[in-house]
């Protein structure tokens, strides 16, 4: 059975602890995805407070046709851009910048400057627990809309018609912004862990 | 980018690197993904850098939530009964 949709039963027949697993699962990335939307902390914590209210009054109406975790975001979102707009912030726009430098090709097009390998040294270091910190750093300083699609896709591990749906986003645009995030994060990873070869 | 994308010339490492994502989405035509694997199969390098987008979202899905605080599992645990006990 689906982690969530047992949750889900189990917060349908009043158990209180089924509710605190499901903020302790979603409550940080919800804060760091009203981030985005809003201009300060306070007021995605709020938002993020209004959801949690939303979220346990409309658990009776939540039908299952989307999954749990998709109808959480979908409430959040909304909320964070209702309130966005009310503090007159302007929409974050793609950016149009190539996946990697050009100077490091030719005037073929071929590599002049190949990735590094960086693999095995990120992988090295996975245990400590420290590298995610810094995955989500990189993450939370994408661009606006790339931050959405990766942490959505990537860390929340969403569909992309999820994301789409969420985030009101055509499959074409999804994958733009998906490409330019995770386009960065692997050249803050080759900046972080490359060795020349 | 894309119109060159129809000429029969062998893809670019530049055009690969832009392509990734549309591969692993599934999302190029089928002509276009042949074009893309035979490129990989002649380019170590385009092949490392794919095995690194790879990587690259394997790292972010081992993003785990922090824990709670007790202190903010307390107020979730009173928001919780609050709601139970009747409407808000």
């Amino acid at each position: 059975m689906d982690p969530d949709a047992e949750l889900l039963t189990r917060l349908r027949a009043g158990d209180e602890r089924a509710f605190i697993a499901l903020v302790q699962h979603y409550h940080e990335p919800m804060l760091r995805l009203a981030a985005s939307f809003v201009p300060s902390t306070a007021v995605a914590e709020e938002v993020v407070q209004d959801t949690w209210l939303a979220v346990l009054r409309g658990l009776e109406r939540f039908e299952g046709r989307s999954s749990l975790k998709t109808w959480l975001f979908r409430i959040l979102v909304n909320r964070a851009r209702s309130t966005g707009s009310r503090e007159q912030r302007s929409v974050p726009v793609a950016d149009p910048g190539p996946a990697v430098d050009p100077a490091r090709f030719g005037p073929s097009g071929a590599w002049s400057d190949p990735p590094e390998h960086w693999i095995e040294a990120a992988e090295a270091r996975v245990d400590a627990g420290k590298l995610a910190d810094r995955v989500r750093a990189w993450i939370d300083d994408l661009p606006g809309r790339q931050r959405e699609v990766v942490l959505l896709r990537d860390v929340e591990g969403m569909t992309s018609d999820e994301v789409c749906s969420v985030l009101e986003l055509t499959e074409a645009n999804q994958r733009v912004l998906l490409h330019r995030g995770r386009s960065r994060l692997r050249q803050l990873l080759e900046n972080e862990f490359g060795e020349a070869r | 980018m894309r119109l060159s994308l129809l000429s029969r010339r062998d893809l670019a490492c530049q055009q690969v690197v832009e392509l990734i994502t549309d591969y692993l989405e599934g999302a190029l035509s089928r002509a276009a993904r042949r074009r893309f694997e035979a490129h990989l199969a002649g380019c170590p390098h385009c092949t490392e850098y794919l095995a690194q987008m790879r990587e690259t979202i394997k790292l972010a899905g081992r993003i785990e939530p922090g824990d709670l605080t007790p202190q903010m599992r307390q107020e979730f645990a009173d928001l919780y009964r609050r709601w139970q006990s009747g409407p808000q």
